[in-house]
């Protein structure tokens, strides 16, 4: 397991005794319980729908409440570590800032379209935009896509999967008056069009979600944008 | 680092590329097995604005194609940014375009 911060640390060893059913939350717990109170670690729902406790479980990043030691363990062994692409506060706490500033700068907030006034905007559940919209919203903003994306750890302005996903998301979504907005967005130096298509953020998204998808959605209406001269 | 206008240029140069380098390939193709020689393909190039057009156009896209890939990997493998990962891709794309021009005034002018 990881010890240390950004500046310094090394990987140590804990022996954990093995039960029936365990995830490596509950490694991870049973060691700060039983043998090293300080070790530093994040979760909160512990079901998988919180999005905290996501960590590098031999050398991969995964949901750690939700991933079975069974299925993770070689030789015997299993290596822990924080989430790869974010600076580490301490052990296997990560400084999430980057993550969600990028969600910011992705314009991945809604732009109300009505006021408080205005009638409830009806949604056709079939409709096309909304089908494409629907795709991305189980997202539980655990970092797992950005943590396994290569573009993010060779260019550090790129906005990364989950926020193109949500600017995709937002842009689908016909209660989102932002559409130019998210558009400029993600057109900028750190946007979209740095994905190589790589698929690690699809491959190891832990709700089967596809934001390789997505940012080929945001290339295509992009693209469109170009040739109308917008930008 | 990758803007829309980049990404554009790059994919718009490659749609151009696709023809031109297969019409690149049967040209050598056929002059290798018509065994011409250098003189007689010069006779052909030399003098036509067909040629001068074809691989003009050919160096163009090559040389931002190639500038704004070579952008890429060498911000993401060896970290350069800013005004020197700028003057970097316009120094790849004007070392092609002289290169590439050069040689195709070379064989089209008469």
């Amino acid at each position: 397991m990881w010890r240390g911060d950004n500046a310094s640390g090394r990987f140590e060893d804990f022996r954990v005794p093995a039960q029936e059913n365990q995830t490596i939350l509950d490694v991870v717990s049973w060691i700060q319980q039983h043998r090293d109170p300080t070790l530093s670690y994040r979760y909160a729902c512990r079901v998988g729908m919180c999005g905290s406790c996501a960590m590098m479980v031999n050398g991969v990043p995964r949901w750690t409440c939700r991933t079975h030691v069974k299925v993770a363990l070689k030789d015997n062994r299993i290596s822990i570590g924080p989430l790869r692409n974010l600076p580490i506060i301490k052990d296997l706490a990560t400084d999430m800032d980057p993550f969600f500033d990028k969600w910011v700068a992705a314009e991945g907030v809604h732009h109300p379209s009505r006021t408080r006034d205005d009638a409830i905007e009806q949604i056709d559940p079939e409709d096309g935009a909304r089908l494409e919209a629907n795709k991305g919203i189980e997202c539980i903003n655990c970092s797992v896509c950005y943590a396994a994306c290569d573009t993010v750890a060779g260019n550090a302005d790129y906005l990364g999967p989950a926020a193109l996903q949500r600017a995709w998301t937002l842009f689908n979504d016909a209660k989102d008056a932002g559409k130019l907005s998210i558009l400029e967005a993600v057109s900028g130096k750190g946007g979209c069009h740095n994905c190589h298509s790589q698929g690690s953020c699809s491959h190891y998204c832990p709700n089967d979600l596809n934001p390789m998808a997505a940012i080929a959605g945001l290339k295509r209406v992009t693209a469109l944008s170009f040739f109308k001269g917008r930008k | 680092m990758l803007t829309v206008r980049l990404y554009m240029l790059q994919r718009i140069t490659a749609l151009l590329m696709a023809p031109l380098v297969l019409g690149h390939l049967a040209v050598m193709i056929y002059a290798v097995q018509g065994g011409l020689s250098a003189a007689e393909i010069l006779g052909r190039t030399q003098g036509s604005v067909a040629w001068l057009l074809f691989y003009g156009a050919f160096v163009i896209a090559v040389s931002i194609h190639a500038a704004i890939g070579l952008r890429v990997v060498v911000h993401e493998v060896l970290g350069l940014k800013g005004m020197l990962l700028d003057l970097f891709t316009w120094a790849i794309a004007a070392g092609l375009f002289l290169l590439g021009g050069r040689a195709v005034l070379a064989v089209t002018l008469s």
